[in-house]
This record gives structure tokens, C-alpha cells and sequence, in this order.
């Protein structure tokens, strides 16, 4: 049986750098490259030394694959390619390739200037990488090589993100990235067909978590907002430029317009203006609704939501912030937090994912102080809300994937291994097929049932048709297929064994067997031929029978009485080697009636 | 195979191939040649039209007839709604077609007519830009001809055809024209189109694989791959391999096709695009720079975008750049809209702009500046209030029979500095302008057809080398146009067959299938025993049990059987060469059968076992066992045969 191996670099138990390496056909294929916002040290990236312990790793790797622009997910993709090396293909959606270096080149700023960090790659770098980078449309079929196709499905989660079919041979793999099952206020829900794959490796990150309705969030949102810059507190939004920050200004966009409000909204100066441009341009890549509507008016187009200045971080009264990132970890939107924290009617509402380590998930989890590099203490008085708009599936979007897929198996990635183990019997129970949840370099080994193509004469097949449609229908009856497969000039052909003689241009010996079973049964030999072909057809109700000139006739073979009007019967049974059992029972069926 | 041909117009191709017992419609344009015989229609009652002189033929009294022609020069037009030349449906029943594949939009102008109201139950595959822009032309055909509601159908004249002068005495098929269809037909039928991507791999009830790649002629455009496990038919439509503003033509997939069907090849086999793009800029320019207005009659997407784009530049080149451009149409909104979000399926010059991210055609730069702007109707608001002249106008309909054009031919015709430039190669344009003769103004003919011409389709086709190629019969000879050009023709090659086909015909395709596939599981190769009956020959038998699901055949080990079938074989082995009969009387004897008499009769020999009961009859291909209902001895006997002869 043929493996599939899985080795998870990043996001094995974990959320973060996520790289997933997959071996199956003797191909070997790199699912995302991303990096670990937790981490300023070399684990912020994956281990890439796994793959080659030095010098670069384009021998061993037939195709990168990115499923889409987050950067725990693309963040190590110049790094990868430009440092550690690699100049083989990379793949992606059009919209990940126009905007992943946007992100890549804000958090390298973000790293260099700011946390003055060496050995980080450089603008140039992100530009030769993502020259190498192959942009794919959805359901496109691409061949990387002979042997290895891929194909993108729709997944949601963000503008461009895309899962990955991937196949070598008659081995496939499904790798989703980040999805979500629910369509939201400006993306589809994902959508894969029934592809049957040997493994579907799937994010979990909200693996138990179940998430009431959108509607609720939304409310939910909107009134903490509400009661905010009623209270005369600043709302500090810490949003990624791309993604949850257009769902949410759409929402407040609609909000201010009905409520008719006139306290100001601010969006970050920079990647945000930009991005909004490519939500434009890539409105096919949004949902149903937008997509519709786009030509009378474009979504993105905002009226009350205004391009911010640092200085209005002092302003007084009431206000509106989105700033980036998203999980306070660096630039304006720590700045304005360091700012706003230490007053109790401000608020900050954090909608995206934080992951260890950053400051959005300290204060997530009670921090009143956070103490900074520089020594600097800051007190956290503002209200933490943590809203969960970021756009993953739930478990029951999970077992909802896998059931429009069918996989043989299934691997959790992307979540946290305590939750996974719950998901993980779940699907192991309803489903019934076998579930993984592989730690960062931990090999998994999946073997999968072959199946191989060959090439098959029609009249066979049709043959094979013929005589099955002609008996009458019972979902019990088997069909058996029988031919001589022909091994000849590097073809290989299977058909019938007259064909196949001919073929390989040889003779075929045929042995028949003729026994004579002496029966006492007085009447015309016609009459005995009826009685015997009474009993046989009782005792091979499975089998066609027929009866012509008092020979009764079943595959090979025949069946004759003979001795007229003779109260003693001869009953010649005849059969060709091939049909031993058939033969062999159908006379000792005559002979127990002799006695 | 069959290939049923249901278009008179090869640029307006419809087909249906039969095969592996699938119903595939290629393609479902709609002819509009018919509507050149009609009046054109206008919204605001045109005087002259309405007095033109009634024509009746010399010999008739039919009173019915009465007021259903009228005459403009030496022509006679039908004063009815314009009506259309649909698919032929009297040889293929539509309600049977399982699959419509559409290569461009402008080849699926009569989906209506195949899928509403016949009973089709089919799928229909076209691109994402095929299928918006599609609904925009058909949208902007039905509104331009309900927008002028007639009261008066004519119907008569059809049966006087005979009587009629040229050319509506040469009229294709008047009896099956149609009026246009309705909004709710276009909804309806657009709704059953499923969206495909190049190169997505679609299977057809497991009998066929479809896959369309890009052929570089419009937005969305594509030629069909339609494969079995061992037969390869590709089917060609509009196609180009000059650079434009679409996905550049993808070659590599149509090679080595069994079958290539090749239609839609240019309309203006003589001249070069290139240059006729060039001639209309100037010939524009200079009627702005004298002060005259230019109207081009155009369909709203396509060259269009282009002539915007190279328009704008030499306009700028010759001063005239302060001139607006107008285009006006029901859905130039939206064609303006969807060609900036459509990157993904442009041309990468065009699809770089998106990174930046800029629009990835500069028209939306001219929107932004007001050099370009565009307009439902002629009267919708603000139309009067942003008209200034000399301007230049992109309206429809080509045909100059409905649509915004008529109006402007109206108000500008009689002035000899204005200008109208032919673009669209679809109709002939001293046809197209009979109705509104005498007129004043210019006419430039500068039709702009990038579609593969003559010297590249050949040049194609020796790329792709195909075993048959079927063409339209009037691409073998030269054009009716140009009957000395005899290079105009898809050249005939000793490399392959060539089928020339006719409006109505039914075509057997030289494909037979000899060979299908199935795939073995793993038990079942195992039991795989390769017999080398000749060097580089082998030979095993395989037994498995077969699973038919949706075409796709699955053998698997036949394993525990069930009672009722115990007695089907699990393996079958077969004996081959021939018996050696010395070699066989020692075995028999070795197993205590010693009696054996042999006697020699016809081909082989005969062996008697008297003791036994049991003859042997032994030729070079066959042996046969005759004996009493003893199994012990036969059983013996087989055993001692088997030993003897070779098996695989």
C-alpha cells in the first residue's frame, strides 16, 4: 500500500506559522509558509533545517502552496525562498499575490524599524519572491508537473483564501487553510465538491468553540460601541488592513448611517485606503450579495469612515478607531492603545485571533498591566472586549466540510491540541474514519488503498453489459469480470481470451469434459429434458439457462438426454475446463438424481 | 459520433455532437442577419420612416399583404419587430441535450430559444465573463426592441417570398424566424448556466470529461476539450493570437486532438486589424478636428474596451482631446464595471495592474477625468445637460436597425462633416445603412475582427495536428467576397482527414472506440501473474468483481462469495500450446494407467482406457474427456492434463 506523509513545521497543535509539509508519489509539496506572531526569535518562523540542514531546500520540494494572505500563514514565504532558498513554484490566488506583499512589506517595516530587528528579509527580497509566486484561479486545473495536479476551491475566511485539492497518482489530499462555513458580511461560505480525498487536513482553531449566530455578534458589537461613545470613551478597533476590517466597516458604515451619527470614524492611514481599492477590484472574490450590487454602488466606497491622523490620538471626545494590526503586537494600534488603556471609558475590542505572546492576548486574559521592552509600565483600566468575527469554521462548519468531501481520513492543524482532541473523536465516532492531530515535527504516515487505470477492450466491457442487463434485476447479483490482461510493447490491455490469443499470436488449448449419467425415467427423452431443466433452474437461480432442441445450456455447459422412449435415459453432461465447478456441480446434481 | 450542424452562420456557430450516449450542443448563436430585411425601429416616430411608399408585388391583390412592406430605394423592408434566425430545431429534439457548452458571448445570443420552453433539462458551461457580459448583450438586444413596441405583425409576407425582390426573395428560412424573446426567457435561461474557470476539469455523467481553455478572442472566451479515456475532440470557436486586452490563446491543450472542429474564423479575411484600428482613430480624430461628430455602432463590450483605450491616445496625439466620447447603451454601466473586475481573465499586462492595484483598463482613468462618459439612453437624465459637439458616440446596435444609433443617425446623418465608422464586422454596413439612404454623412468601413484569419488557422492547424478536421464547407473555398483569393481557404493535407460540413447536415465522425478503462484495486493486481508467452509478450487472466458507478468502472478481488454464487469463478486460468502425447501416456502410467490404447485419428490421436471407461481425444488445439459419471477418474485425468499443458 502507498503512503502519505504528513509533517506539520508550524501550526501542529499550534496556531501560527503555519507550514505543513506533505510526501505522497514521491512528490513533496509545502502547504503555506507562514510565520509565529508570538515570537521574535528564530521560532518565529518554521524549521526549515527539517527539510535540508543546510544549503536550499528547492531539491526537496516539488511546490509551495499558500492558501492565503495571513501572515501565520505567508510570513515566512521571503525567507523561505530568498534566504533559506528556494526557486521552484510557488502557488496562489490572485487576489493573495496582490495583496500578501502588502502585509509582508507592512510587518517588515513593522519588525526592522520598530523592534530593530537584523537577519529579517528586505523589500527587494519580497519582491523576488513573489516573482516566483504562479497566481491560479478557482477550480482550475494546474499541472505542476506530469505527475502532480492541483486545484482551488473557494474557502472564504479572507479575500483570496482559497483550500487546495491536491492529487499525484491516485493519491489525494484536501488542505482547507482557514475557512469558514458561514458566509459573512462580505465573503461566501466555502464550498468544496464531493472529491473523495485519502486525507483532508483541516484548521480547527474554533474546534469547540460554538459560535451563536452572526446576527447575535453583530448586535452584540454595534451596542458595545454604542454605549462607549455614549459614555464619551474612544473605541480602539486593532484590526489586520485586510479582512475583518471591511466586514466590520461595513457594519458600522450601515449603523452610523441609520442611527445618523455624527461622532467620527477613523481608519489607519496607508494599507487600509489601498486595500479597500482591492476589495474593488477583486469583487468576484466576494459574496453573492456585493457582487450584485456592486455596479450601482461599491461596498467599499465609505462615506462616514475617514482616513486617521496620529495627532487625533489626543483629541478629545468621543471617536472610532480601526488601526493596525490586529493582535497589538506592534505599530499605531499599540500606540494608541498605550495611550487610551489607562482610561476607564475607553474600550478596546479586539475581533481578531491573538495568539500567545502578544498583547492582545494578555489583556485578553485579565492583564491590568503590561509591561513593555523600554520598561514602561501601562495600566489597563479601558474595557477588553474580545468579539469573535474572525471568519473559522466551528466544529459543526467542520463536520460539515467533511461530509461535503468524503475523506478517508482526516488531520487537524491549526488549533490547539487540547481542543483537537475532542474534535477529534467526534469525527472519529460520527464518521467513522481515522482522525490525526500531528505535533510540529511529528511524521504522520497514511497508507492508502491503490487503484490503478488500465486500458480495456469494449467488447469485453459491453459483452460483460450485455449478459448482466439480460438477467433480471437483483441489487444481490455481483457482476464478475473476466478477461486476459495482454502485457505488449509497454501496453498493457486487458480483453478476452480469444482477442487476447490473437494478440499475442498464440493457441489456445481447450479441454471439455463429456460425462454420461445413466437416468431411469420412462416418457420421451423430451420430457426428461424438461424435468432436468426444471431442477436446474431451481438450483442456479443466479444463472441464465437455455433450453433449445432438448439441450439444456448454461455458460459452457450442455446438457442432452438421449435414448428415445428408452425407460433408461443417457444423459450426456459436457463442459469446457474453464467451467470445472459449474460442470462438475451440475453432474453430480444428476448423478445424486440417478440414485 | 455524430456532429449535427444547426447554423447557417459559422460565425454564429450552433452544433451538437453525440457521443458515448451524451448530447453535447456546442455553442448556440443566434444569426441576426434576418433583421436587415426590417425597418429599423425608433422611439421617436420617425416621419420619414412612416412614409415611406408601400410595395406590393405586381401580381398581388392580397389585401393582408397591404402595408407589410415598404420601399427605400431600390429596397423593400418589412415594417414589422425584427425578427430572428434561431438554431434549427427540426433535427435534434432540444429536451435531449444534456449539455450546452458556450465558447464566447457572443455565440450564446439563442440560449433562449434552445432552453426555454422545449424541455431542456440540461446543464449550460460558459466562463464567469462569457456568462455577465452574455446577460448584458441579451439584456441590451430585448430591451432595444421592447423599448419600441409595434403594433402592427407582419406575417404575409412570408408566403410571397418567391415574389419578393433580392434580397429578401433569398431569405433563409422566414417561417422559422422569431420574434425576440422576453426578459423573463433571458432570467430564466442565464440561471441554468454553471460558471466554469479555464481549465477546470468537469465531468459529464462519467462518460466524458469537458474542460474549456482560453482562446484569447474576448473576455472569457474559450475553446472546449471534450475527452473520453481514449478520444480527444476539440472543438475551436472564436479564436485569436493577437495581443489584445484577453488571456492570450492557450495551444498546448488542443494538441493531437482525434477530432477538430474548427468554425467562427474571421469575417474580414482581407484586411489587418491592426490597421483598421489605426484608420478608425484617424479617420475619428480628423472628424472631430474638422468638427464633425463620430458615431460608431458597436455592441457594448469586447473591441470596445480597446478603442477606448487607443482612441483616447490619439485623440491626445491630434488635439482633439478635449472632445468627450460618449457611450451610451442600457448596460454600459455595468460592461464598465465588469471589464475592472474581471483581471483574472486578462491579459497579464492588463492583470499586473491589479498588484499595483490600479483598474486594469485605463478607461476608468478617462470615467474619472470625464473624458469618457456613458449614458443608459439618449434621453436618460443629464444626457442632454454633459452633450456637447464634436464628440464621438459608442452605441448599438450594430445593425443599425434598433437601439440608440437610430437616433443618431436621425440627428447627424445629414450633415456631410459628421462621420459613422463600421467596427463590428457582423453585418455589412451599405446593407445596414440601405434604410436610411440618401444620407450625408461619411462612412468609414473599418471592421475590426480579430479572430483567426486564414494564414493562421492553417498555421494553427499544422501546430495541432489533428487526425480529422471538420470545417464549415465555405471555409474550402475562397470567400463568396473574393473569389481569386484561393489562399482564403483551410488548406487540405494528406496528414488528415478533412470533413466539410453544411447548414443541416448530420455527420458521422470517424471515431470508433475500441479500448474504455477501468481501474483495479489492489488485491486484484496482486493476483496478477504475468505468463511470458513470447518474448515481450504476457499474458494473465484477471477475475475481479465489477462496480458501474456513474460510468466508472471498479474491479475489485471477487473475495467471499455468497452462497447463491459460489459456483461463478473466482479465477479462471487458461491451457495454451499443444499437448504432448508421449509426455502425457507417462504420466498416465506413472499413475497406474496402464492400459492406454492409442490410435491415431484425422489431426491427433484418440486414447481409449478400456479399464477406465474413458476415452481421450487429443487434436493440436482441443482435448476432450469422454467418460461415465465417475469423477474419481476424470478428476484424475484433468489432474494428469493440466500438468501437461502450458497455462496463463
Amino acid at each position: 500500500m502507498p503512503d502519505i506523509k504528513i509533517t506539520p513545521l508550524g501550526a501542529g497543535q499550534d496556531v501560527g506559522r503555519s507550514c505543513i509539509l506533505l510526501s505522497m508519489g514521491g512528490k513533496n509539496i509545502m502547504l503555506d509558509c507562514g510565520m509565529h506572531m508570538g515570537y521574535n526569535d528564530e521560532r518565529r518562523f518554521p524549521d526549515f533545517t527539517f527539510i535540508s540542514p543546510e544549503g536550499p531546500i528547492t531539491p526537496y520540494i516539488d511546490c509551495v502552496i499558500i492558501s492565503h494572505f495571513h501572515l501565520d500563514h505567508c510570513g515566512a514565504l521571503p525567507y523561505m525562498s530568498e534566504m533559506v532558498g528556494y526557486t521552484g513554484p510557488i502557488y496562489t490566488t490572485h487576489p493573495t499575490k496582490a495583496i500578501a506583499p502588502i502585509l509582508l512589506e507592512d510587518m517588515k517595516k513593522v519588525s526592522v524599524e520598530k523592534k530593530g530587528d537584523q537577519n529579517f528579509f528586505t523589500s527587494q527580497m519580497i519582491k523576488d519572491c513573489m516573482k516566483k509566486v504562479i497566481a491560479v484561479t478557482l477550480h482550475q486545473s494546474v499541472m505542476v508537473d506530469n505527475d502532480l495536479e492541483i486545484k482551488a476551491y473557494y474557502a472564504g475566511h479572507v479575500l483570496g483564501a482559497a483550500m487546495f485539492w491536491i492529487r499525484v497518482g491516485s493519491q489525494s489530499v484536501v488542505y482547507t487553510g482557514d475557512y469558514n462555513m458561514t458566509p459573512d458580511r462580505h465573503l461566501g461560505a466555502a464550498w468544496i465538491d464531493k472529491c473523495r480525498p485519502d486525507l483532508l487536513i483541516t484548521e480547527s482553531t474554533y474546534a469547540t468553540t460554538i459560535r451563536d449566530s452572526k446576527r447575535c455578534r453583530e448586535r452584540d458589537f454595534l451596542k458595545k460601541v454604542h454605549e462607549c461613545i455614549d459614555r464619551g470613551g474612544k473605541v480602539l478597533i486593532p484590526v489586520f488592513a485586510l479582512g475583518r476590517a471591511q466586514e466590520l466597516c461595513i457594519l458600522l458604515e450601515t449603523y452610523w448611517e441609520r442611527m445618523n451619527f455624527k461622532v467620527p470614524v477613523y481608519f489607519a492611514l496607508g494599507l487600509t485606503e489601498k486595500a479597500n481599492n482591492y476589495y474593488k477590484m477583486f469583487i468576484t472574490w466576494t459574496n453573492q450579495k456585493i457582487r450584485k450590487t456592486f455596479v450601482q454602488r461599491n461596498m467599499f466606497d465609505f462615506k462616514h469612515i475617514k482616513p486617521f491622523d496620529r495627532q487625533y490620538i489626543d483629541n478629545p471626545g468621543p471617536m472610532v478607531v480601526f488601526a493596525t494590526p490586529g493582535m497589538l503586537h506592534a505599530g499605531l494600534s499599540l500606540q494608541i492603545f498605550k495611550k487610551w488603556a489607562p482610561n476607564e471609558n475607553n474600550m478596546v475590542i479586539l475581533p481578531e485571533f491573538c495568539v500567545q505572546g502578544t498583547v492582545g492576548h494578555k489583556i485578553l486574559n485579565g492583564a491590568k498591566k503590561i509591561e513593555f521592552e523600554n520598561r514602561q509600565i501601562v495600566e489597563v483600566k479601558m474595557s477588553v472586549e474580545y468579539m469573535s468575527f474572525s471568519a473559522h469554521a466551528d466544529p459543526k462548519g467542520i463536520m460539515q466540510l467533511i461530509q461535503y468531501c468524503e475523506p478517508s481520513n482526516v488531520m487537524l492543524v491549526h488549533g490547539e491540541a487540547a481542543k483537537m482532541e475532542f474534535l477529534k473523536n467526534k469525527i472519529k465516532q460520527e464518521f467513522n474514519i481515522e482522525c490525526y492531530n500531528p505535533a510540529n515535527g511529528e511524521t504522520c504516515v497514511i497508507s492508502t488503498p491503490v487503484k490503478i487505470p488500465i486500458d480495456v477492450s469494449l467488447p469485453l466491457l459491453k459483452n460483460e453489459a450485455k449478459k448482466f442487463n439480460a438477467l433480471p434485476p437483483d441489487p444481490k447479483r455481483r457482476r464478475i469480470l473476466h478477461g486476459v490482461l495482454v502485457m505488449k510493447d509497454n501496453s498493457t490491455c486487458l480483453m478476452d481470451v480469444e482477442d487476447a490469443c490473437k494478440e499475442a499470436g498464440i493457441n489456445r488449448h481447450v479441454i471439455r469434459f463429456t460425462s454420461t449419467v445413466h437416468l431411469h425415467d420412462p416418457g420421451p427423452s423430451l420430457g426428461t429434458a424438461h424435468k432436468l431443466h426444471a431442477l436446474m433452474k431451481d438450483k442456479l437461480p443466479q444463472w441464465s439457462l437455455t433450453f433449445t432442441d432438448g439441450a439444456i445450456s448454461v455458460e459452457s455447459v450442455l446438457v442432452k438426454v438421449e435414448g428415445e422412449d428408452d425407460d433408461q435415459k443417457s444423459v450426456f453432461v459436457s463442459w469446457t475446463n474453464q467451467d470445472e465447478d459449474l460442470g462438475s456441480y451440475i453432474l453430480g446434481l444428476l448423478n445424486s438424481m440417478g440414485q | 459520433m455524430k456532429l449535427y450542424c444547426l447554423s447557417n452562420d459559422p460565425n454564429k456557430p450552433c452544433h451538437v455532437l453525440t457521443f458515448r450516449e451524451i448530447t453535447l450542443m456546442l455553442d448556440c448563436g443566434l444569426s441576426m442577419q434576418s433583421v436587415l430585411n426590417f425597418l429599423p425601429l425608433s422611439f421617436v416616430s420617425s416621419n420619414r420612416l412612416l412614409n415611406l411608399p408601400i410595395w406590393m408585388p405586381n401580381d398581388v391583390s392580397d389585401t393582408d399583404l397591404e402595408g407589410e412592406l415598404r420601399e427605400n430605394g431600390d429596397r423593400i423592408f418589412i415594417d414589422s419587430p425584427p425578427e430572428f434566425c434561431p438554431p434549427l430545431d427540426k433535427l435534434i429534439d432540444f429536451s435531449q441535450v444534456d449539455v450546452i457548452l458556450i465558447s464566447n458571448y457572443l455565440c450564446m445570443m439563442a440560449l433562449p430559444f434552445i432552453t426555454e420552453g422545449t424541455g431542456f433539462q440540461g446543464r449550460v458551461y460558459a466562463t464567469e465573463p462569457t456568462l455577465q457580459i452574455g446577460r448584458l448583450l441579451l439584456e441590451e438586444l430585448v430591451t432595444y426592441v421592447e423599448q419600441c413596441p409595434k403594433t402592427n405583425f407582419a406575417t404575409q409576407w412570408k408566403n410571397f417570398v418567391h415574389k419578393l425582390p433580392y434580397p429578401l426573395s433569398d431569405s433563409f428560412k422566414p417561417k422559422s424566424w422569431k420574434q425576440i424573446y422576453n426578459m423573463t426567457s433571458v432570467n430564466a435561461s442565464l440561471s441554468r448556466i454553471q460558471m466554469v474557470g479555464y481549465n477546470e476539469k468537469i465531468d459529464v455523467y462519467g462518460a466524458l470529461q469537458v474542460l474549456c481553455t482560453s482562446s484569447g478572442y474576448n473576455l472569457g472566451s474559450s475553446n472546449w476539450i471534450i475527452t473520453s479515456d481514449h478520444e480527444k475532440i476539440v472543438y475551436l470557436s472564436g479564436s485569436s493570437t493577437l495581443t489584445t486586452h484577453p488571456r492570450p490563446m492557450d495551444h498546448h491543450a488542443l494538441k493531437n486532438a482525434d477530432v477538430l472542429i474548427m468554425t467562427d474564423l474571421t469575417q474580414t479575411p482581407i484586411s489587418n486589424p491592426d490597421s483598421m484600428l489605426g484608420l478608425l482613430c484617424v479617420v475619428v480624430s480628423l472628424t472631430l478636428r474638422g468638427g464633425g461628430n463620430a458615431l460608431i455602432p458597436c455592441y457594448p463590450s469586447g473591441v470596445i474596451y480597446d478603442l477606448f483605450e487607443c482612441l483616447s491616445i490619439k485623440m491626445q496625439d491630434l488635439g482633439v482631446q478635449n472632445c468627450p466620447m460618449f457611450f451610451i447603451s442600457p448596460v454600459a454601466d455595468m460592461s464598465l464595471a465588469y471589464s475592472n473586475i474581471l483581471a483574472e481573465w486578462l491579459s497579464s499586462a492588463k492583470q499586473n495592474r491589479v498588484y499595483v492595484p490600479d483598474e486594469p483598463f485605463p478607461h476608468a482613468v478617462l470615467l474619472r477625468n470625464s473624458k469618457l462618459k456613458h449614458f443608459k439612453h439618449i434621453y436618460s437624465d443629464g444626457f442632454s445637460t454633459d452633450f456637447q459637439e464634436p464628440c464621438v458616440v459608442f452605441c448599438g446596435h450594430p445593425s443599425l436597425r434598433f437601439g440608440d444609433v437610430v437616433q443618431f443617425i436621425e440627428l447627424w446623418g445629414n450633415n456631410p462633416r459628421n462621420c459613422i465608422v463600421f467596427t463590428e464586422p457582423d453585418f455589412d454596413y451599405i446593407e445596414a445603412l440601405a434604410p436610411y439612404q440618401p444620407i450625408q454623412m461619411k462612412v468609414a468601413h473599418c471592421a475590426i475582427d480579430t479572430s483567426l484569419n486564414f494564414t493562421q488557422a492553417n498555421k494553427l492547424i499544422k501546430d495541432l495536428k489533428p487526425a480529422t478536421l471538420v470545417v464549415p464547407e465555405c471555409y474550402t473555398q475562397p470567400p463568396v467576397s473574393a473569389p481569386n483569393l484561393t489562399e482564403l481557404v483551410i488548406e487540405n493535407s494528406p496528414d488528415r482527414t478533412l470533413i466539410p460540413y453544411k447548414w443541416g447536415e448530420v455527420i458521422n465522425l470517424p471515431l470508433k472506440r475500441k479500448q474504455g478503462q477501468i481501474f483495479i484495486e489492489n488485491d486484484v493486481a496482486q493476483k496478477i501473474v504475468p505468463v511470458e508467452v513470447k518474448p515481450g509478450v504476457s499474458l494473465s487472466s484477471v477475475t475481479g468483481a465489477l462496480n458501474v458507478k456513474d460510468n466508472v468502472h471498479n474491479m475489485k478481488s471477487c473475495g467471499n462469495t455468497a452462497l447463491e454464487c459460489k459456483l461463478q469463478p473466482k479465477e479462471i486460468r487458461y491451457e495454451w500450446g499443444t499437448l504432448n502425447v508421449t509426455e502425457f501416456l507417462q504420466k498416465l502410467s506413472q499413475e497406474g494407467i496402464v492400459d492406454a490404447k492409442v490410435e491415431p485419428i484425422g489431426n491427433g490421436v484418440m486414447i481409449h482406457l478400456q479399464d477406465e471407461d474413458a476415452l481421450i481425444q487429443i487434436e493440436d488445439n482441443c482435448t476432450h474427456v469422454l467418460c461415465n459419471s465417475d469423477e474419481k477418474i476424470r478428476m484424475q485425468l484433468r489432474n494428469i492434463l493440466m500438468q501437461c499443458l502450458k497455462k496463463f
